[in-house]
């Protein structure tokens, strides 16, 4: 940490140490969005500040689903016009983005904030796991669609739900793995084609 | 003769956290460097043509480029995925367990080929076997032994004197059984009963086929696990992550056959 800047200004000093906080932010990233700030105008600054602070104010977690939001419950859950049969189980918000993008499911979803890693001690008690548990208590919900990332993480956590939810009865599906779109055959992995052989569909047409 | 800048290794890897935007830091273990950190970059996008060769607990070939920090992944290939632990969340989580152990004992960059044999070895048993727990109580007593924590069985670790065949005890910090005589004194002890001493010295002695072979009950396993166990941890002076996530699928097993 910014230990070889004694002649920096304590401001400044301060300003470096706190992005250097940041996720993928090193001690010489840091000084450099530190010197960008400094010669910003100050409106635009105050306004990165403003935005910041009002994140943190405003955004809450929608006590349905989970998902970060400014209104609780969130728009998604209080959409009348959305299937509210179908839960869509994903480990982050970022990933709801990533599901409304396609522009292809309309029912709601559920952020576990987090998968099982077991040798990080991530367990399911980490996860927003009982909060599924008890909206699924209403029987509204008739499946799940477990969408947990597909690595050893994503796939031990949806291995745990599938567990956990096969006794309520709900039918429990699971997004389908296989090729990405743009990639090679010559590259994929063993388990990937062995999935996409096992997934495959009749061609149409 | 500097070292080349590219390399190839055997290698199975052990755990991965994230980096960045899209990189992950693998923790490996390869037969001839050890455990070592590589840097995988790019491997957290969709189209990654890498992400699915380098999954925790896949042995495969790797192609490194020799970093300033840590070695960077050029170019990887599949050899085994052992594909029955990813389907079963029991074998998933005795495989996790068996990485981090090997994680934990291992000093970074410690050839060590045993080591390696042994997890590869533990890898498939437990991806075949019906009985995992003993594929793991093989690989514990197995794993502490290459690494120098033997423990001692056949005499008492306080005294040296020979255990007589009734119950004596099992003392972690004295690294070891230890006789009648032995036990005021000794903090953190276990009662030792004849037949978990047994099943302890078969698995120091004897090969996993023999072990193998040996159907112990309910109570005696959970015994010699938890004399494993403590031993393990107090080698170790920390807990171990899978271990209570496998602790909780028992609970939750047992919980579920009940309600049914």
């Amino acid at each position: 940490m910014n230990e070889s800047t004694p002649a920096t200004a304590a401001p400044l000093a301060r300003l470096i140490d706190e992005l250097h906080k940041l996720p993928g932010i090193g001690p010489k990233s840091a000084q450099r969005l530190a010197y960008y700030l400094l010669r910003m105008p100050t409106a635009e600054a105050q306004s990165l500040a403003s935005a910041i602070v009002e994140v943190k104010e405003r955004i809450t977690f929608c006590a349905i689903c989970q998902n970060v939001t400014e209104v609780d419950p969130c728009g998604i859950c209080t959409d009348g016009q959305r299937d509210r049969t179908i839960v869509c189980v994903v480990e982050e918000p970022l990933d709801i983005m990533a599901i409304e993008r396609t522009h292809s499911y309309r029912g709601l979803h559920h952020v576990l904030h987090g998968a099982i890693s077991p040798i990080d001690g991530i367990g399911p008690e980490d996860l927003k796991i009982a909060e599924l548990l008890h909206r699924l208590r209403s029987g509204e919900v008739k499946e799940i669609i477990l969408a947990t990332n597909p690595n050893l993480e994503g796939e031990a956590t949806a291995m745990y739900l599938t567990r956990l939810l096969r006794p309520l009865g709900v039918r429990i599906t699971r997004l389908a793995r296989g090729l990405p779109v743009g990639g090679d055959l010559e590259y994929a992995d063993d388990v990937t084609l062995a999935r996409a052989l096992e997934g495959r569909q009749e061609m149409e047409g | 003769m500097p070292a080349p800048r590219m390399y190839k290794t055997e290698a199975v890897v052990l755990r991965q956290r994230r980096l960045g935007e899209a990189d992950r830091i693998l923790v490996i273990y390869t037969p001839s460097l050890g455990k070592m950190d590589v840097k995988a970059r790019g491997v957290r996008k969709m189209t990654s043509r890498m992400s699915g060769h380098l999954q925790p607990l896949t042995r495969c070939m790797l192609q490194l480029a020799q970093g300033h920090v840590s070695d960077v992944v050029a170019g990887c290939e599949t050899l085994e995925s052992f594909q029955p632990l990813r389907d079963d969340l029991d074998r998933l989580s005795r495989a996790l367990y068996a990485a981090e152990l090997i994680d934990r004992f291992s000093p970074e960059r410690a050839q060590s080929f045993p080591t390696y044999r042994l997890l590869l070895d533990t890898l498939r048993r437990l991806a075949s076997t019906d009985e995992p727990d003993m594929v793991l109580r093989f690989f514990e007593m197995r794993l502490v032994d290459q690494c120098g924590f033997r423990p001692e069985l056949e005499v008492c670790s306080g005294c040296g004197s020979r255990l007589e065949p009734e119950q004596n005890r099992f003392a972690p910090l004295s690294g070891g059984a230890v006789c009648q005589s032995c036990i005021p004194g000794l903090t953190g002890t276990r009662v030792l009963s004849l037949n978990a001493l047994k099943v302890l010295r078969l698995l120091q002695r004897e090969s996993y086929n023999d072990v193998a072979r040996v159907r112990i009950d309910g109570a005696l396993a959970d015994e010699v696990e938890r004399h494993l166990r403590s031993y393990i941890v107090s080698v170790l002076e920390r807990d171990l992550n899978a271990a209570s996530f496998i602790e909780r699928l028992r609970r939750e097993g047992a919980r579920r056959a009940v309600e049914v």
